[in-house]
């Protein structure tokens, strides 16, 4: 497992949040989390299920307003600013493919025109080129493969030349060899383009070989963050999947100081 | 307001259109079977009323002018169930578009898909049965105009009705033309109907409109007022109607419906 190139952490950060609070009612979804996202780095955003990370994904894309707190994205205030802060802004999940009823390239030129991308149909074709989605343009997105609707969902965060990308279980119901060749590409385009990342998943592996950083979540807190190559020795464990089980079944003993 | 976001999603609409007759025939068949069906009846009542009164412009116009309201309010709720249906919100509205930006993109799709409804019918019943609004001279461009302007209001209505309850809520947005037809005297005076729903019936830009329209068949003037009453209440609705879409929109991100669209409530 080779360790990704170091981040830019001098340079602004891509994602400030700072005292985010998400509540529905008595509920508090998310609870007081801040973190920084800097230029070229992967962050991973773990915990189990219900942990508060799509939440916190929801609501640095503007489609849940926070209860409290401040979310900057490039320098720009969400809250203010929503359009020029989501401008250089993608996102990928499995649980949002594009439009089924529209082919790959309607899909990305619809996409492209949202985000005012320059040249577009340069960029759609470089984009179709690069993800291997020549042969597929003229497909309805809807009779694609999970694994061709994740690279066409790439495509699409790929399509404005993002400084901040949301990805939510990118390869998640991908097979290996796609999920790794996903993985490879993200990978280049953020040390091509020094994008930030903030990226979830449940595949620790995944998470030890793209990200830089990760913060476990837990009842909408962060309770850990550290390296995850060095997290699970610091404390006391052997792998990233044990401190995540750890994390899980007992998030009161590993409280971050 | 960026034009190019508007034109992003009226890209999407023609995209939809192009591809999908299902889309396509509803823009003109159910207002031509509807200029087909009136005029048959129109003629028929002609031929056993007493002569010299012409039913024609006052049933088939009033048709006419109803099913153009109708399809503007339907070109406004499509555009939007597009979204509704390939579940595209989290999508659309990651993205940098504002409400200002979505809500004409909703409008400008409506006024394609209407303008086209209404040129068929106009066509339709000139070639079949004789209706012709060009005596109507410029007076008919306000009677268009308030109409559209109506029905737009009703489209962003509806459209806010089916963010806040849900998708199963699309059922109770095609009914509302009928729902007001009553009240907006669109087949007889105004006057016709008890108290309190002429009441009703001052309050909705179409009773106005369909006034007038019995006046100029009529040959009467329409008071400049009645234009004017006519217009400031469409406006006052559009506002109004945007309003309240601006309300539920930020509701459904408040409280996190946008997200979990699927679920219809967060409650």
């Amino acid at each position: 497992m080779t360790t990704p190139p170091a981040p830019a952490v001098a340079a602004p950060p891509v994602l400030s949040v700072d005292a985010l609070r998400k509540a529905y009612g008595a509920v508090a979804a998310v609870d007081g989390v801040s973190f920084r996202v800097h230029r070229g780095e992967i962050v991973g955003l773990l915990g189990p299920n219900g942990a508060g990370k799509t939440t916190i994904i929801d609501m640095v894309l503007g489609v849940v307003t926070p209860s409290a707190g401040a979310i900057r994205i490039d320098g720009a205030d969400l809250g203010a600013r929503r359009s020029a802060a989501l401008e250089r802004t993608s996102f990928a999940a499995v649980y949002a493919p594009l439009p089924g009823n529209l082919t790959v390239r309607q899909n990305l030129r619809v996409f492209g025109l949202l985000y005012g991308v320059a040249a577009l149909g340069r960029r759609i074709d470089a984009l179709l080129e690069e993800l291997d989605l020549t042969a597929l343009r003229d497909v309805r997105c809807g009779v694609l493969s999970s694994g061709e609707q994740t690279r066409v969902s790439l495509a699409k965060a790929l399509l404005n030349d993002p400084r901040l990308m949301l990805l939510d279980e990118p390869t998640a119901s991908l097979d290996p060899a796609t999920a790794r060749e996903v993985r490879a590409r993200i990978r280049a385009f953020v040390a091509r383009s020094g994008a930030g990342v903030l990226w979830t998943s449940h595949n620790m592996f995944e998470v030890q070989e793209v990200c830089h950083r990760v913060l476990f979540l837990s009842r909408g807190r962060i309770l850990l963050e550290g390296d995850p190559r060095s997290l699970p020795r610091e404390h006391g464990l052997a792998t990233l999947e044990d401190l995540f089980v750890a994390v899980a079944r007992e998030p009161l003993t590993l409280e971050r100081g | 307001m960026r034009p190019v976001r508007v034109a992003a999603l009226l890209l999407r609409q023609l995209y939809l259109l192009r591809g999908s007759p299902a889309r396509v025939l509803p823009i003109f068949a159910w207002v031509a079977i509807d200029v087909v069906l009136w005029g048959f009846i129109t003629r028929y009542l002609n031929a056993v009323t007493s002569p010299g009164f012409d039913l024609v412009p006052v049933l088939l116009g009033a048709v006419l002018l109803w099913d153009f309201f109708g399809r503007v309010m339907q070109g406004v709720t499509m555009a939007f169930f597009e979204d509704v249906w390939s579940r595209s919100f989290l999508n659309v509205f990651s993205t940098p578009i504002s409400i200002p930006e979505y809500v004409t993109a909703l409008v400008v799709s409506s006024v394609a898909t209407s303008a086209v409804a209404l040129g068929v019918m106009v066509a339709l019943a000139a070639a079949a049965f004789g209706l012709s609004f060009l005596g109507f001279g410029l007076a008919l461009v306000p009677l268009l105009l308030v109409l559209f302007l109506f029905g737009i209001a009703l489209g962003v209505i509806g459209c806010a009705i089916v963010l806040r309850l849900g998708p199963a809520a699309e059922w109770l947005i095609w009914p509302i033309p009928a729902v007001l037809s009553p009240f907006a005297g669109v087949f007889y005076p105004v006057a016709t109907l008890p108290a309190w729903m002429q009441a009703c019936s001052r309050l909705l830009p179409p009773s106005y409109v369909f006034e007038a329209l019995r006046a100029l068949v009529a040959g009467r003037s329409v008071p400049a007022s009645a234009f004017a009453i006519g217009g400031a209440l469409a406006i006052a609705h559009v506002l109004l109607a945007c309003w309240i879409f601006v309300r539920v929109f930020r509701y459904a991100v408040r409280t996190g419906l946008l997200a979990r669209y699927s679920a219809e409530s967060v409650s």
